[in-house]
């Protein structure tokens, strides 16, 4: 993985502070070629893997990128799935299965597999997650996706219930089926890593909120730093700057002070603040090489 | 540890699942829905313990609490019978509707002395806790008015297939939207004195309301105009913004931010100065233990749970204090039956609209629309 991976947050008005600057950023960036204005001086400043949800906008971004070959050939995509927007949109206006119907590629799945009981078996289950991941993948063909991440939304809800080996056959799926690894998002990193333990997944990839505020850092920043000392996998950093709450440096700072951290996702609307993340970031993180 | 019951796994009953399943004093002992697909994916997937059927669950899962996530219309019904076995309860918003079986409910469980709590989880939301805050220190005098608005994605087209397309079931913008505007107003205010002009309003929907708008005439003199939509794509996601403006200053308040204008007069909190301030939801928001959908939804369960487990009855967001939520709600329903005040008398005269202005320079070889 790359230091830096570009986030996509700030293209669909996404911003923890303010609403009134996340609608901003999503009138300034409902033109695409707004967006790959963006996209381009990152690729050009050589940030140029992007980190990005399942959103109907990325699958016009991948066109892009792959009717370009050259560009396709150096990029790289790090999808986040699901866009969980149009999961709970659906699931107000159809209910539940109403809306994992509607994302199926194949409608029939889901009724054949009721057909018979009224009830889902274990293995009927597996195949749903891998059709829902199929489906969010089909935007990327073609396209380099060497990580393939799971949403926190997802991840979260999953840790909650309990149910931890969706956990492992969205990791054997995307091992098998993309020669990929496995990611997940979470707000909960302590909580996660045990579970991910627990069903087998080693050495994960695992993304989440770390910066020096404790903002969406369940379980405390002193846990955060014990398990990123103690615990086996491959740290992402996300909300670094807190929305904008710290300022840069002295953000990136603290988190690259930190062990093991192996990669930072960050986002920015202008070649300037790409420029000097990345400045920032080569420096604290020289010695690295 | 409490032994908690969760019924209703719907969206926020998932959630609500995931977030007591992760608490560390809790048990969750059994979880209840009509879907048995739901049910036998969480059940050979999680280990919980399923049933179809509310009543046996209440029997057999030696619960402390129940946590009731079903569409309002079921509510007095599965609460009543979680009081009859003596059980705490959370239930979801809006509580019932019927007032009256509302106040009945809340009349019965303070007499048992037992917990409960509706899921206004706005209360949680930190940077409505400090609009509380400010109010309570009289930081912008005496308020005047408010604006209180709530816009989202909801029905955006004519056909629904869920409960929350019948107003009957506890569907609709006013139940489902306009309830978390009218909770905050009656936790600052206290219950209005009166509402006024009200208007449930249909975009798409056959068989409710998709808009909301009234005057809320709040204990005090001041008015709050209420405006609400659950029909507004232009928002990712619910928004409630409240506006407030007192003898002293203004106050504007997001889930994200409070941003306060504090007059020459005020008397300034401590934190604040003269002018504009600003405070983020960065600063404003206490960490939780287990993350899932926002802070405040875990806050609100934690909140409910410590007061199980320490027997306090007192607390945010109680039935009594969800009952008067109610009450306003019902309030506007009654109110926009009745017929607006007619322009111009019985019989308004027809005007005839006026021809648009003469273009004058370049202007006038434009095509006229």
């Amino acid at each position: 993985m790359d230091q830096l991976l570009f986030g996509d947050n700030q293209f669909f008005g996404v911003n923890h502070m303010s609403e009134e600057k996340a609608r901003a950023q999503e009138i300034k960036f409902q033109d695409l070629s707004a967006i790959m204005g963006v996209l381009d001086a990152a690729f050009d400043e050589g940030v140029t893997t992007f980190m990005c949800t399942t959103h109907d906008r990325v699958a016009q971004i991948a066109d892009l990128v792959r009717a370009d070959p050259a560009r396709a050939a150096a990029s790289t995509f790090y999808p986040c799935m699901p866009y969980a927007h149009k999961y709970a949109n659906a699931m107000a206006e159809d209910g539940m299965l109403g809306a994992v119907r509607r994302f199926l590629p194949d409608e029939g799945f889901l009724d054949s597999a009721m057909r018979g009981g009224r009830a889902l078996a274990r293995k009927d289950v597996e195949s749903l997650i891998t059709l829902l991941v199929d489906a969010e993948m089909t935007m990327f063909r073609g396209l380099s996706t060497p990580v393939i991440f799971l949403q926190n939304v997802v991840v979260d809800l999953l840790l909650g219930l309990g149910f931890d080996d969706a956990f492992a056959i969205f990791a054997n799926h995307v091992r098998k089926r993309y020669d990929a690894e496995p990611g997940f998002i979470t707000m909960n990193l302590p909580m996660l890593l045990d579970a991910l333990e627990r069903v087998g997944v080693q050495n994960p990839i695992v993304c989440s909120s770390i910066n020096k505020l404790g903002f969406r850092m369940s379980g405390g920043i002193a846990e955060y730093e014990r398990v990123l000392k103690e615990k086996t996998f491959r740290p992402v950093a996300m909300s670094v700057l807190a929305s904008g709450a710290i300022p840069p440096r002295e953000a990136l700072e603290w988190v690259c002070g930190l062990p093991n951290v192996e990669s930072i996702v960050f986002g920015a609307s202008s070649r300037a603040n790409i420029r000097s993340t990345r400045q920032i970031v080569d420096e604290l993180w020289a010695d690295r090489g | 540890m409490i032994r908690v019951g969760i019924v209703g796994l719907g969206k926020m009953g998932l959630s609500h699942l995931a977030m007591f399943n992760a608490h560390p004093d809790v048990t969750v002992a059994g979880v209840c829905d009509t879907s048995s697909y739901v049910l036998s994916v969480l059940g050979k997937n999680t280990g919980l313990t399923t049933y179809t059927d509310y009543d046996t669950m209440l029997e057999k899962a030696k619960l402390d609490a129940v946590v009731i996530c079903t569409p309002s219309v079921m509510h007095g019904a599965q609460v009543s019978a979680a009081l009859d076995r003596g059980l705490h309860v959370f239930c979801e918003k809006p509580f019932c509707l019927d007032p009256a079986e509302s106040d009945a409910l809340a009349q019965r469980a303070e007499k048992l002395g037992l917990v409960t709590q509706v899921g206004y989880h706005y209360r949680f939301v930190g940077a409505f806790e400090e609009v509380r805050r400010l109010l309570d220190a009289g930081a912008i005098g005496t308020v005047t008015h408010v604006l209180a608005e709530a816009y989202g994605p909801v029905v955006l087209k004519p056909k629904g297939g869920t409960w929350r397309s019948q107003r009957t079931e506890g569907g609709g913008c006013l139940y489902d939207y306009a309830a978390h505007p009218l909770n905050l107003l009656t936790w600052y205010f206290g219950v209005p004195t009166g509402v006024s002009g009200s208007v449930l309003g249909r975009v798409f929907s056959q068989e409710t309301d998709d808009e909301v708008t009234s005057t809320l005439h709040l204990p005090g003199g001041a008015t709050a105009s209420l405006s609400v939509s659950w029909s507004d794509d232009s928002q990712r996601k619910m928004t409630t913004k409240l506006t407030l403006w007192g003898t002293h200053g203004r106050i504007f308040v997001d889930r994200q931010e409070v941003q306060v204008y504090l007059r020459d007069t005020a008397e300034v909190p401590p934190g604040y100065e003269q002018g504009w301030n600003v405070r983020y939801t960065t600063d404003l928001t206490e960490p939780v233990w287990f993350y899932v959908r926002g802070e405040e939804y875990s806050s609100q369960v934690d909140a409910f749970v410590q007061r199980v487990v320490t027997g306090t009855t007192k607390g945010e967001n109680t039935f009594r204090s969800a009952a008067d939520t109610d009450l306003v709600i019902a309030a506007i329903v009654a109110d926009a039956e009745k017929a607006p005040t007619p322009v111009g008398g019985a019989h308004p005269a027809v005007r005839k609209a006026p021809a648009p202005p003469a273009r004058t320079g370049l202007r006038r070889l434009l095509p006229q629309r």
